[in-house]
């Protein structure tokens, strides 16, 4: 199943990869990063279908897309 | 970070190779680091990582050295052209190309821009176009658009004024020595794999031998338009397209 992994070190919680996801699987952590920011998180991993338009969005690289 | 103990046959998309760990310095939501990411793609993409020299901006984009790892050369404000012209005389098998914001190539740069893409170079010119001068706090560039508000229009550009913006891609397009002229845009997904293979174009022509190319990547700016990164992206496709429109404007490599 796929998944993606957010960098919280070089997340800056733009929040674009929210505003792409077709599946509407990623949101706002609860929890703030060393550098201040609200990293963006998947919040339900198990509709994640592996497009990487997040990864393609994403300014700041922070995004791994994987398959398990 | 997570991504030592992933299994190489579970990575579908990781950032590129090319690009270190050092995190960028620029605003959320900036379109300079989609685009340093397209560049990085495209020269792993084309196996040039050896070979491939960037000559850096004064702007916002300065860093981008420390985030690409190629060799990279400093220009002075808007001399990254002329900067490059002597690299690539000088090493005529590698990758030479420019990286511009609007602010360097098109005011203090146009000389040296347009007599490079005349001269036909073999250099590729990346142009980012965000219609502002981002890194000193959003004044109005040679691109703001009409009626658009910044720090130094705060009613708005008045063409009676400061006169209309400057369309530098179509002046490069007139030009005999460019081979290749595209405007491309940052704002969705479809849009961004679109600016990649035109990158992709204008290095593979550079390579080839067929002359200058110039792609221009009109981008966002949230921090200098004051506005959130979505909604900065939403503006772009409202306002900045209308007058940008997009398209390869010229197109003489054959590929």
């Amino acid at each position: 199943m796929p998944r993606i992994e957010v960098d919280a070190n070089r997340c800056k919680a733009c929040y674009l990869c929210v505003s792409v996801c077709p599946k509407k699987c990623l949101g706002k952590s609860k929890t703030i990063s060393k550098k201040g920011y609200f990293p963006a998180v998947q919040e339900r991993p198990q509709d994640c279908i592996g497009c990487k338009m997040c990864y393609v969005m994403c300014p700041d690289v922070a995004i791994t897309v994987l398959k398990d | 970070m997570q991504n030592d103990v992933i299994a190489p046959e579970n990575l579908v998309y990781a950032k590129p190779k090319l690009m270190n760990d050092t995190p960028m310095h620029y605003c959320a939501g900036c379109s300079h680091g989609v685009v340093h990411k397209l560049v990085a793609e495209v020269i792993e993409e084309m196996g040039m990582a050896d070979k491939a020299i960037g000559v850096s901006p004064v702007g916002c984009a300065v860093f981008a050295y420390r985030y690409l790892d190629i060799d990279w050369q400093e220009a002075a404000h808007g001399r990254a052209p002329a900067v490059a012209t002597g690299i690539k005389r000088c090493w005529p098998d590698r990758l030479v190309f420019t990286y511009q914001g609007d602010g360097d190539l098109a005011a203090i740069g146009t000389a040296e821009t347009l007599h490079m893409l005349n001269r036909g170079e073999n250099i590729p010119i990346i142009f980012i176009n965000n219609a502002i001068y981002g890194m000193t706090g959003g004044q109005m560039a040679p691109t703001t658009l009409i009626g658009q508000k910044t720090t130094t229009c705060p009613y708005g550009r008045d063409p009676k004024l400061n006169g209309y913006p400057l369309k530098i891609t179509e002046m490069a397009a007139m030009l005999n020595g460019t081979c290749f002229v595209s405007r491309q845009s940052v704002e969705n997904v479809a849009s961004i794999r679109k600016a990649k293979r035109a990158i992709r174009k204008a290095f593979q022509s550079a390579m080839d031998g067929k002359g200058s190319s110039l792609v221009e990547i009109v981008s966002t700016c949230s921090s200098g338009w004051k506005l959130s990164p979505v909604k900065a992206n939403e503006w772009l496709e409202e306002h900045m397209l209308e007058f940008y429109q997009k398209g390869d404007l010229k197109d003489t490599t054959g590929y």
